[in-house]
């Protein structure tokens, strides 16, 4: 049998358990035994679903593992690792968890896997020296309406319409205590050295101006914005925190005239 | 507010946060557990324990490839996690 | 002609590297041989990883283990992750990079297993050619290993140790010998693992790994062995490695654990044990030479 041929009736039996196994498969015995090709369909979905399970602690425990791993098994089944860096795995798992029925009644779930991405990723991430409030202060402030803000490479915002970053939180203990939060929350996922943070920002124009920030918005107009939100909008301490939790890694001066 | 102010308004008010700020320089990990000045609320997490999934090069004796009926209901923290006053299933809020 | 590199691995036991213990490595500095890391995990941009990884090998000697490659695939290599590897053996200049006789992506992505093939001369050519690029790409010398199977192919005609020894031939390529594997396959297709040892080309072997195997049956009630890396290195592997050591000598040997994986001092103790044999026959062989 050609070799191409061969391994895509192995590759396709593999994932299909209902699937006969392969004509080419053998034994010591000579003929063919479903218990030995378990071993590899076996291999495949229990080494995916663990690599989720790695990936997804917070909402493997949310859920249960006899749930979570159920849930693992059909994603696995429809997703397969584009590659074989498997802390990439799972990347769309929280767009599989959000239409996922039989875990519509935690509406939340999906977000809290969204952080949980984010947090893998900013643990690999590449490294950068964040700018520092010493390094802004040099700028000229007749440009600073035209300064664009360059996200650090780990950062990354989270908008859940749901306390998501404090059931992560919530979660970071062997005891599950009780959620002192309601509503929603913006959660920034940031890298600065070498641990990974996790902020819930403050409510109101400060997630504007954070969101229109990692929108690759001028200052100018990511100042508009906020103060649209609420005129008590203060710039000076929504920019210097930003930049205090290490988010910022450089700036570029727009050369667009503001309008 | 034209361009001139605007940018002045912002330049203001950056100065003033600067003299206000306790730090000029991102704060490292020892220094953002606890800080009561982070800019919103610092949640300490996992660290080096949850470096996530890797390869492996090993098999699994672990019989769990067959799925096909779903008889699973969500049973672990969200049962019981409290989230002011309400159990598991939430509202949405807009924010 | 590929130059070969003058680096190579001290006769020593080595242990995987696991994230879960780096602070107990760096704080505690004990007396490991070498260190052997999957390549995939270290192919992130940044972060800790590779902070933990440099520290690492500013102290000890470095195996790069690739599983990801899929030499044994039909279809070519990925020159993507070639690229990769390439970036990360001249990063850590490792004293090994081995990778394994199986395959593990296809066009449905990759399969996250060692997957097998049949020994045919056309998978000879194939295993060949992807061998060659790869030690073309990385400028080095590869080891090949020998993998654990479950089952067999109809139209295998060629042994696996002539299989291997053929590709070393034609690639100039060493062999990483698993002896967990050896049993694992022997005791599944009822081979006799002394014999295979017996006839393993030892003069090509750069290293040797062990690892725990579990045990199941098949079908028929017949043992089935599952190369499962997930507990201590069972007596009859230590006693076939001990055999090993007595016919190629003392070689690097590595001790994988990597499901369930325990603390350190637990693993440590693995390695001490193979310290132990490998001084044991490097007694041997002084008070014979004597």
């Amino acid at each position: 049998m050609d070799i191409l041929v061969c391994q895509s009736a192995f590759a396709q039996a593999l994932l299909d358990p209902a699937a006969p196994l392969p004509a080419n498969v053998g034994s010591a015995r000579g003929e063919s035994d479903p218990a030995r090709f378990a071993v590899y369909r076996n291999n495949v979905y229990v080494g995916l679903t663990s690599a989720l399970a790695r990936r997804f602690p917070v909402t493997a425990r949310l859920v249960g593992e006899e749930f979570f791993t159920g849930m693992a098994r059909v994603y696995a089944a429809s997703a397969k690792p584009r590659s074989p860096l498997m802390f990439e795995y799972g990347d769309t798992f929280p767009e599989f968890v959000s239409g996922f029925g039989p875990a519509r009644a935690l509406p939340y779930l999906a977000d809290v896997s969204r952080l949980e991405v984010a947090w893998s990723r900013a643990y690999h991430a590449a490294d950068a020296k964040p700018l520092s409030v010493g390094d802004f202060s040099a700028i000229d402030p007749a440009m600073l309406a035209r300064v664009k803000l360059i996200l650090h490479p780990s950062a990354s915002l989270v908008d859940s319409s749901y306390p998501a970053g404090s059931i992560w939180q919530a979660h970071q203990s062997t005891e599950v205590s009780a959620v002192r939060a309601a509503g929603s929350e913006l959660v920034l996922i940031v890298r600065p050295q070498m641990q990974v943070n996790v902020c819930i920002l403050p409510p109101g124009p400060d997630r504007v101006f954070a969101r229109a920030v990692a929108n690759g918005e001028t200052l100018g107009e990511a100042a508009i914005q906020s103060m649209a939100d609420s005129p008590s909008f203060d710039f000076g301490g929504a920019l210097v925190g930003l930049l205090s939790l290490g988010a910022i890694a450089a700036i570029e001066i727009s050369t667009e005239e503001a309008s | 507010m034209n361009r001139n102010s605007a940018a002045l308004a912002l330049a203001g008010s950056l100065a003033a946060a600067l003299t206000t700020a306790a730090f000029a320089t991102p704060m490292t990990a020892e220094q953002m557990k606890g800080n009561e000045k982070c800019y919103g609320i610092a949640l300490a997490g996992q660290n080096d324990c949850a470096a996530g999934p890797g390869t492996t090069c090993a098999g699994t004796s672990t019989m769990d490839y067959q799925g096909n009926a779903w008889k699973a209901v969500p049973a672990g923290t969200c049962t019981s996690m409290d989230v002011n006053g309400h159990m598991g299933s939430l509202e949405p809020m807009k924010g | 002609m590929l130059e070969r590199n003058a680096l190579t691995l001290p006769a020593r036991a080595g242990l995987g590297l696991k994230p879960e213990h780096y602070g107990a490595i760096l704080d505690g500095k004990p007396d490991v041989g070498f260190f052997e890391v999957h390549a995939e995990n270290y192919m992130g941009a940044g972060g800790p990883p590779h902070r933990y990884l440099e520290a690492i090998t500013e102290r000890y000697p470095l195996s790069l283990h690739g599983v990801g490659l899929s030499i044994g695939a039909a279809r070519p290599l990925d020159p993507d992750h070639l690229s990769r590897l390439r970036a990360l053996v001249d990063r850590y200049n490792p004293q090994s990079f081995s990778e394994h006789l199986a395959w593990s992506t296809h066009d449905c992505g990759f399969l996250n297993d060692l997957l097998p093939l049949p020994y045919t001369p056309e998978t000879l050519a194939r295993v060949s050619s992807h061998v060659d690029q790869t030690q073309q790409a990385l400028g080095r010398r590869m080891l090949l290993e020998n993998p654990s199977t479950y089952i067999l192919f109809e139209e295998s005609t060629i042994d696996e140790i002539d299989f291997l020894e053929a590709v070393a031939e034609r690639t100039g390529c060493g062999l990483l010998l698993d002896v967990n594997n050896v049993m694992v396959s022997a005791v599944n297709h009822r081979l006799d693992p002394f014999v295979y040892i017996d006839r393993f080309p030892m003069n090509r072997v750069g290293e040797i790994h062990l690892g725990g195997y579990d045990e199941a049956v098949d079908s028929a009630g017949d043992r089935l062995l599952i190369d499962a890396h997930g507990s201590e290195v069972k007596s009859d592997v230590f006693e076939l490695y001990e055999y090993t050591l007595a016919r190629g000598g003392p070689l690097p040997t590595l001790v994988e654990w990597d499901n369930d994986v325990p603390d350190f001092a637990t693993l440590f103790a693995e390695a001490h044990r193979v310290d132990t044999a490998l001084h044991a026959e490097a007694e041997r062989r002084n008070s014979r030479a004597a």
